[in-house]
């Protein structure tokens, strides 16, 4: 590996709480040095960041890259290249291929996936139950060994809470994380909106906050009961963050994280049945939008994540119910994770930028996710003023299944850094 | 959100006819004024007019129904075009083809007209926007959401027997949450500027935040007929008994069904209407159903002549008989 200068960006490092302008040296795949230039280094490759961003790459805790088993959705080779021009250097893929990662094969195919596609940093994500049926324990040791990053039942209820607490006391004594999409599949009932006005007005099958609230709250008493780490994904309720909230004031080691366009969107924006809106969790209501905000601000909700569900075209062509729920979402991560700073003055830069890199890293206790020297060098350079159209030209997922496809965004990735090599710069000519 | 806006062409006209919702009120009042032409025609034994001759109508029905399918017919023979319907629940999809692909191959025949009912919330809308240019879709009830033709079949009632929307306190009872009816009632009603609407159910069958639809609800039926004009009962589904909506028709019957004792708090002309079938017995006592007030059957019989107005207008053809320039 070359020794690279990235130089005279301005530098921002949530974890040792930078931010200036000065330049960042690699060498060996690793970060050498940020700021002084150590002395006999002679850079090979100068990649220039004046009036650019450099931050560490970003780590996603939710990205379906839809192989194996749906490769008519998404590829490795597609959607780890979309990740790349997201700036995203880490990734967790849930357990809900096909078939499911709940066995050490399944989870070794995809190391060898990702060796063949050169994207480094794909960490699997264990079944917490064999198939994800919600009923027999995974062997999640075997899992752990073949490199498994947590568990997780993706979006599939564990209906029997007798078997939840198990898997949990099991989990933990492997020490386990536990990824926990909350919802009570009996409340929540097919349902494909928010139970509420839209859901009302256009007649869709509803699904109320509870389902999902309620699946907090138990699994929060679960937690204390067990000692299991749990992080829960994409939340999207009031209710979940406030039981959140308490729950972290009460002294319980939990996280949470929540999809990015959830923080944008709710249910009073949605094209009557453009399937592009058809999500789960469901987009709620403003104040719920509201409340994830402040969630963010306040610290109760840890992380960003993508949640990245690429789809085929004939997934999202029908009628809405009728329809697959997810939003290929990688490419939008960024500018919408920097629009919450000029929406809301609770957040800054530094602070966004960490929701989506230091705090997701150290959730899953990963050495990434930081510019601290001697780390690896996943590093991502932006430029906060770029606006870009999201269209073919600038889309790299096999997913178009976006609500924001056509729109305008400011901010956009320019070189990606990945253990030091460059997997993804936006005009090649900056690099000499 | 407005779902309403693809069912308008350029120049403001009906090109499908999908929802209430987005169309004022002077268009509805149309609709009513070109019904009403329809019937007096039929009234004078005027059976056929040749208005849509040579045009094609499929009706496309992936959803069981006896009564809408049948006045849809006669609606078309009546306006002289060829009429073919399609009760796909039981051919096409059952092997396993798409919608899109059904609609495509209909569309390779030439037609002109889609019909269309279906068990899915937005089906007809996902058509319209799929389909050729040239063809209209009329939304013949889409999962719980939309019933528009049934909608304005009703407001011709209402407007036959009470002249006037404006005084009018109307009372829609029954399985709110489940009724595409009663949505397109609501969005019709308000936008013909009613004086109120209110519903009457128990909390199991109202859907969330009903009041932001522009009713008032009631779970009460004395309270909620009271000093009411016109009463719209809905069918109730058998199924709601297994799904811990209801405890037992004889529970519902006693709270909710319509008998001639809880009409007594209503205006002394009040009007009582059913988008059928009835149960009688469930929602709706018999001597109700065939009394004085009952205007059931003239409701059926004005949905030939609402249903002819709808798709001639879908179709561009002015009351004149002659096409716009589209």
């Amino acid at each position: 590996m070359s020794n690279i200068e990235i130089r005279g960006g301005r530098v921002i490092d949530p974890a040792n709480q930078m931010d200036e302008i000065c330049s960042v040296y690699l060498a060996d795949g690793k970060i050498l040095a940020v700021g002084e230039q150590p002395e006999g280094f002679v850079a090979e490759q100068v990649i220039n960041a004046e009036n650019l961003i450099v931050c560490p790459g970003f780590v996603d805790l939710s990205v379906r890259l839809r192989e194996p088993g749906q490769s008519f959705k998404g590829t490795f080779a597609s959607e780890t290249k979309a990740a790349a021009c997201a700036g995203v250097t880490s990734l967790c893929l849930p357990p809900d291929t096909k078939p499911s990662i709940d066995t050490p094969a399944v989870a070794e195919l995809i190391n060898d996936k990702s060796e063949k596609v050169h994207y480094e940093q794909i960490y699997p994500i264990g079944a917490l139950t064999q198939r994800l049926a919600g009923t027999e324990l995974s062997s999640m040791f075997a899992l752990k060994e073949a490199g498994c990053i947590a568990v997780s039942n993706a979006q599939f209820p564990v209906a029997n809470l007798a078997v939840l607490r198990r898997a949990m006391e099991y989990a933990s004594s492997h020490d386990l994380l536990l990824m926990y999409r909350p919802n009570e599949t009996s409340l929540s009932n097919n349902g494909c909106a928010h139970e509420g006005l839209f859901a009302t007005h256009y007649g869709l099958p509803g699904i109320p906050e509870a389902a999902e609230s309620i699946a907090v709250a138990q699994c929060l008493d679960l937690a204390e009961l067990t000692g299991c780490r749990v992080h829960f994904s994409q939340i999207s309720s009031k209710r979940a963050v406030i039981k959140i909230q308490q729950a972290k004031k009460y002294g319980l080691k939990v996280t949470a994280d929540v999809a990015v366009h959830q923080l944008h969107i709710c249910e009073d924006n949605i094209e009557p049945f453009n399937s592009a809106y058809h999500v789960l969790p469901p987009f709620r209501t403003d104040m719920d939008k509201k409340y994830l905000q402040e969630g963010l601000a306040n610290g109760t909700i840890d992380v960003i994540c993508s949640d990245h569900q690429p789809h085929d075209i004939d997934a999202k062509l029908g009628a809405f119910p009728e329809t697959e729920p997810g939003i290929a979402s990688l490419e939008t991560l960024l500018p919408l994770t920097l629009s919450l700073t000029e929406k809301n003055n609770a957040i800054s830069l530094i602070r966004a930028i960490s929701f989506i890199t230091t705090k997701p890293a150290q959730i899953l206790g990963l050495k990434t996710g930081a510019l601290t020297v001697g780390y690896p060098a996943d590093i991502c350079i932006f430029d906060p003023n770029l606006t870009w159209e999201v269209n073919h030209e600038n889309w790299h997922s096999a997913g178009v299944n976006t609500p924001f496809w056509g729109k305008t965004f400011k901010g956009r990735v320019t070189h990606t850094l990945q253990t030091g090599r460059v997997i993804y710069a936006l005009a090649p000519h900056t690099t000499y | 959100m407005v779902a309403g806006t693809i069912q308008l062409n350029s120049e403001g006209r009906l090109k499908h006819f999908l929802t209430i919702e987005g169309l004022d009120k002077q268009l509805l009042t149309e609709v009513l004024d070109r019904a009403g032409s329809f019937l007096s025609m039929s009234q004078h034994q005027v059976q056929k007019v040749p208005i849509l001759r040579g045009k094609t109508i499929v009706n496309l029905f992936f959803e069981n129904s006896t009564r809408t399918r049948t006045t849809f017919e006669l609606a078309a023979k009546r306006l002289s075009a060829d009429v073919v319907t399609m009760n796909i629940a039981t051919s096409a999809t059952s092997k396993g083809e798409s919608l899109l692909d059904t609609i495509r191959n209909l569309e390779a025949m030439h037609v002109d007209m889609f019909v269309v009912r279906h068990a899915i919330s937005g089906a007809a809308h996902f058509i319209a926007e799929h389909t050729a240019p040239n063809i209209s879709v009329i939304n013949a009830g889409d999962g719980q959401h939309a019933h528009p033709t049934q909608a304005m079949l009703d407001m011709f009632t209402i407007r036959q027997i009470k002249k006037d929307f404006s005084p009018l306190k109307v009372a829609i009872v029954g399985d709110i949450l489940h009724s595409r009816v009663a949505r397109s009632q609501i969005q019709a009603l308000n936008t013909l500027g009613v004086d109120e609407v209110r519903v009457i159910a128990p909390k199991t069958l109202l859907p969330a935040y009903v009041e932001k639809l522009g009713v008032t609800a009631f779970h009460d039926m004395q309270q909620g007929l009271k000093d009411i004009d016109v009463i719209i009962m809905l069918r109730l589904q058998k199924e709601r008994m297994n799904s811990a909506l209801l405890p037992s028709e004889s529970e519902y019957f006693r709270c909710f069904g319509l008998t001639e004792k809880k009409l007594l708090v209503a205006k002394p002309d009040v009007m009582v209407m059913h988008p059928g079938p009835i149960n009688r017995g469930v929602e709706i006592e018999s001597s109700v159903a065939d009394g004085k007030h009952s205007v059931i059957l003239q409701q059926v019989s004005n949905g030939i002549a609402v249903r002819m107005a709808i798709m001639a207008m879908a179709m561009q053809i002015q009351p004149s008989g002659g096409h716009t320039h589209e």
